[in-house]
């Protein structure tokens, strides 16, 4: 089945893993800047970062047949130093010209501190001064229902249309809340930490397959860039037909994404559905 | 107890998950055991007293068991804190009351 996998970050992946993505049916993803596992010690590795998202990735991708967009920002990890984090947002104006670019993310809060929440209203602005799309990080473990509501907050103070606003790494006790204040879910599929394929099957059942989708979010830790194709089988193991995996990884990315001139809905996603 | 939306049985929804959850409960008990025979370094940890603590909400005859766990580990305050001095979290939430 093709389908797209909106949440990966394929700067720490293998060319081995777009091979493997593209046979398991992968048509396109999307690539949010995020903290690299160390932090940068100057603005210039991030202009590297964004010039390797914009250009770079899209061409690895191309190879095997997907379609690769990205998302900038600085990350809330490395936002805890306010005068770095502002030379960095400095640089993704210019950035957001690559045709490649669907808005700003992944942007968020990490320990949900006061310098992290002024970065995310920062930069919050700066989708709206461009008319960006949003894609929100929300915090790891016993942080992430606070900082959700602290980013939902901000976002309802700064006038956002919810409908252009992802909430990714929702679990069972934030995806509720996310989703009654309009905003679009993703749920993340992590081995460790996050949801695992059978409990966003089961978020899927308690909560509906409307304004949600499941990404891999594969990175340099613990994370499996096939999750997504596995989460589909967890859905056919329970006797759902395929087409609730198709709503849930082609047709609700396409119709959040498409909100973004940037992104152009991949052809594979015209192929008619199987019917159960 | 919600509506069904899980398109299989009882007894299917038994037979394709019962073993990979007998295994899963093992494991917490041999973790446990495995804490008892452990000695030296701190007295008691938080994440293990907040372990302890969500474990009976598993048999406590109510539904959303996934939800209120998670909602018993998480940080309820409201404020951002003043500075962030890490950027990892625990799994607990490390002032909570357990
Ligand atoms: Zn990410």
């Amino acid at each position: 089945m093709a389908y797209i996998d909106p949440h990966i970050h394929m700067v720490s992946r293998t060319t081995d893993d777009y091979r493997r993505m593209a046979e398991a049916g992968c048509v396109a993803i999307t690539e949010p800047a995020f903290w690299a596992g160390f932090d940068r010690s100057s603005p210039a590795a991030f202009a590297d970062y964004f010039r390797q998202l914009t250009q770079v990735e899209p061409k690895r991708a191309a190879a095997y047949g997907i379609d690769h967009y990205c998302w900038l920002c600085i990350n809330p990890k490395e936002a805890e130093d306010p005068v770095f984090a502002r030379e960095v947002i400095a640089l993704v104006p210019e950035f957001l010209k690559a045709d490649n670019v669907l808005g700003i993310g992944e942007i968020g809060l990490n320990k949900n501190s006061k310098n992290e929440m002024a970065i995310l209203e920062e930069q919050i602005e700066l989708a709206k001064q461009h008319n960006q799309m949003i894609l929100v990080h929300t915090p790891h473990l016993e942080d992430k229902l606070k900082g959700t509501r602290l980013t939902m907050d901000a976002l309802k103070n700064a006038d956002v249309d919810p409908g252009r606003v992802l909430i990714d790494h929702v679990e069972e006790h934030t995806v509720a809340e996310v989703l009654d204040r309009g905003f679009w879910a993703g749920m993340t599929l992590y081995p460790d930490s996050k949801c695992t394929p059978q409990r966003a099957v089961d978020i899927i059942e308690c909560f509906g397959n409307e304004r949600i989708w499941i990404n891999s979010a594969g990175d340099w830790g613990p994370s499996d860039p096939l999750s997504v194709p596995k989460c589909h089988r967890e859905m056919h193991r329970r006797g759902h037909g395929p087409s609730l995996a198709e709503k849930i990884s082609l047709h609700n990315p396409i119709a959040f994404l498409s909100q973004s001139s940037a992104f152009k809905p991949p052809c594979e996603a015209a192929r008619p559905t199987v019917s159960a | 107890m919600p509506s069904p939306t899980c398109p299989l049985d009882v007894g299917k929804t038994v037979d394709l998950y019962f073993m990979e959850h007998r295994a899963k409960l093992l494991d917490i008990a041999a973790f446990l055991d495995r804490l008892d025979r452990s000695s030296g370094g701190p007295a008691d940890d938080v994440r293990i007293r907040a372990l302890k603590q969500v474990i009976p909400l598993l048999i406590d005859g109510q539904g959303n068991r996934t939800q209120r766990i998670l909602e018993r580990l998480s940080d309820h305050t409201s404020e951002p804190i003043p500075a962030a001095h890490t950027k990892a979290a625990i799994g607990v939430d490390p002032h909570g009351d357990y």
